[in-house]
């Protein structure tokens, strides 16, 4: 027999107000600010869709936009195919698995604004001893703050730096879950290297490499500390993505209804990318 | 067509997996490998495949030395207890995977597949993926890709063990069948005697990294060389107890005894020890000369035909197993009745030196 009541409400209670105060109404205050308009004092004006239009209209933020997927696209089209092969190439037992382990990970444990700050030093062409080596060593003209070509090229190494690991664990995960036995049917039918890679390893690391791409795709989407700290945007706005551009608006400018539907949009866009993502990797699973 | 090992051995480090070891096996029939799990069975089909080369001795194949030869040179075929099959290809696909590998015409690929895939009953099952078939018929796959290329040897190791117990009765009839007459030999690991016995053919007792006796399967069910192999062959576990021959009888402890007969007359007087299996004792008394025994009862189990004990007597645990149901109860005394002439017996270093009239 099934005894109804509404107890179970008090159960949800808890995750629903923390939800509430950490994601609903910071969100809906965003939603607010998005559709007014202020001159301070404040005061606030109904402005519509207005901003929205702005936005989605404005040259800069077509640039933003535009470095930003280059940006997410260049990395995950590196870090994906280079964490399988360097999972692929870590051993699978005895005393280096852990080795490896620990060093694949350690990129990772490192704060975000400190590893932004390291590439920083690490390539400035007068101090640092990559920019030195560089510059002064092998004669090739590198310089991240004069050069956006030389931005770029570092922004995107600090990335597969920091990010590649995150690859490669998952990857070796799927790897490992393997059992000996496919490896033996393999053999037994002569198959080539490729084909155990092409036909069983890349099958059964289907799943986690989803959940790389869409983490990855996720978090370099809406990057801010590395680049902010190297770069700051520059030279110029060559390396301004989208998180700092909206940054510049909402705490440089304090355009406050602007950046609030700039957020919206740029929120969208992660949650419709992701989707499709998710969608068309796992469509035949259904 | 026969498969040989020829004083094979196989070590890792420290440890021995295999101790020397000849075996040869031939076409037609199972040849089984009985052991419980690690025991080896594995690891001896491995070495027989090519999977691991052996640390000495030598495989032959047809009268060829083939030790060290790569394992998809040597026409074989192996199935294992998981379902292994190719996640992302079709039924179809995954029979036809050995075939494309030898670069076989697409007409005689798709004749032998359907051919593998009628006598597997997965005929309309070959578009799917294997994902979307039953463990019984994921495991039929991988048979039908293991009998559709022509092989020298088909490896089973313990395949039906992931099946639950109806389709592994279902599949394990249909086993002989599927297998055929095919001129290949048929090796078959197995840590279940009864699937032992309903096989056949011909079975190797492997215990710890060794093979203790090989014969025709019913043969030495019936005739175990010493206690290891009785131990390895039996379910549930054969019973053993020390007794001591003094002039005409045997005594077992202070207070059961019995006379001797037959091939244990001739028996020195001195300590022995006794096996009996666990179906030869019975609640109720089967023969004229079966001798009473008493204990607590420490387990029962009922299946629908038959009961089971556990009960202890002179400090071991025995098992009987009779027909019918008996209202045994935990705690309580029972009776039982064994009869001398089921029982074997091994002299202190394990050999059998005499049995009783009935076994063989």
């Amino acid at each position: 027999m099934k005894t109804e009541n509404q107890r179970g409400w008090l159960f949800v209670l808890p995750v629903l107000l923390l939800v509430a105060f950490n994601a609903l109404i910071p969100l809906m205050t965003v939603v607010n600010y998005s559709v007014q308009e202020t001159f301070g004092n404040n005061q606030f004006f109904w402005h519509g869709l207005g901003w929205f239009e702005d936005i989605l209209r404005s040259e800069r933020f077509h640039a933003a936009l535009g470095r930003q997927l280059f940006f997410t696209f260049t990395i995950l089209a590196i870090e994906i195919p280079l964490g399988v092969i360097i999972a692929l190439a870590m051993p699978r037992k005895g005393f280096w698995v852990p080795v490896c382990l620990v060093l694949m990970a350690l990129p990772m444990l490192i704060p975000w604004n400190v590893v932004g700050s390291m590439w920083n030093i690490f390539t400035l062409p007068e101090i640092g001893l990559l920019g030195y080596f560089l510059n002064d060593v092998l004669g090739v003209n590198y310089d991240m703050t004069q050069q956006p070509v030389a931005a770029w090229i570092t922004i995107i190494v600090m990335d597969v730096w920091h990010w590649t690991s995150l690859v490669v664990l998952l990857a070796y995960a799927g790897l490992v879950s393997i059992p000996d036995a496919y490896y033996q049917a393999a053999k037994i039918d002569g198959a080539s290297n490729w084909s155990v890679f092409r036909y069983i390893q890349l099958p059964k690391m289907k799943r986690v490499l989803t959940i790389a791409i869409l983490l990855r795709f996720m978090d370099s989407f809406n990057i801010y500390t590395e680049p902010f700290t190297l770069t700051g945007g520059g030279p110029g706005n060559s390396t301004t993505l989208l998180s700092i551009d909206l940054v510049k608006i909402a705490l440089g400018q304090f355009d406050l209804g602007p950046a609030a539907a700039m957020s919206l949009i740029y929120f969208a866009i992660t949650l419709a990318v992701s989707w499709l993502f998710y969608t068309l990797m796992t469509k035949d699973e259904q | 067509m026969a498969l040989e090992l020829r004083d094979v051995t196989k070590t890792l480090g420290a440890e021995t997996h295999i101790y020397p070891t000849s075996l040869k096996f031939e076409a037609g029939g199972f040849n089984i490998l009985l052991g419980a799990t690690n025991a080896g069975k594995s690891t001896l089909i491995k070495l027989m495949a090519g999977l691991e080369k052996p640390t000495t001795g030598e495989v032959w194949v047809e009268g060829q030395n083939v030790t060290g030869v790569l394992p998809q040179k040597r026409q074989i075929a192996l199935v294992h207890q998981f379902f292994v099959n190719y996640p992302h290809m079709t039924v179809f696909e995954n029979i036809a995977s050995p075939l494309r590998v030898q670069r076989m015409s697409r007409s005689d690929i798709e004749t032998r597949v359907r051919a593998a895939a009628d006598v597997l009953q997965l005929g309309p099952m070959l578009d799917r993926r294997p994902q979307e078939l039953s463990g019984g018929q994921q495991q039929r796959c991988a048979l039908a890709r293991a009998i559709v290329k022509e092989s020298k040897a088909i490896f089973l190791d313990e395949p039906l063990a992931n099946l639950d117990y109806k389709l592994r009765e279902e599949l394990r009839e249909q086993l002989p069948d599927i297998l055929g007459e095919r001129g290949t030999v048929v090796v078959y690991a197995t840590s279940e005697p009864t699937e032992a016995l309903l096989l056949g053919g011909k079975t190797a007792l492997v215990h710890e990294g060794r093979v203790t006796q090989v014969g025709r399967t019913t043969e030495i069910y019936h005739m175990p060389t010493d206690l290891t192999s009785a131990r390895v062959f039996s379910d549930p576990p054969i019973n053993f107890a020390p007794v001591t021959k003094k002039g005409d009888e045997i005594w077992m402890g202070e207070s059961i005894t019995w006379p001797v007969a037959g091939d244990v007359a001739a028996l020195p007087d001195g300590p022995f020890t006794v096996a009996i299996r666990p179906h030869h004792i019975t609640p109720f008394k089967s023969d004229q000369a079966s001798v009473e025994i008493h204990g607590p009862v420490k387990i029962t189990e009922l299946s629908g035909s038959e009961s089971v004990a556990h009960f202890e007597i002179n400090g071991e645990i025995w098992v009987s197993m009779s027909r019918g149901v008996f209202p045994f109860r935990v705690g309580e005394m029972c009776k039982f009745h064994m009869t001398p002439d089921d029982c074997f017996y091994f002299r202190p270093d394990g050999q059998l030196v005499a049995k009783g009239r009935r076994n063989g």
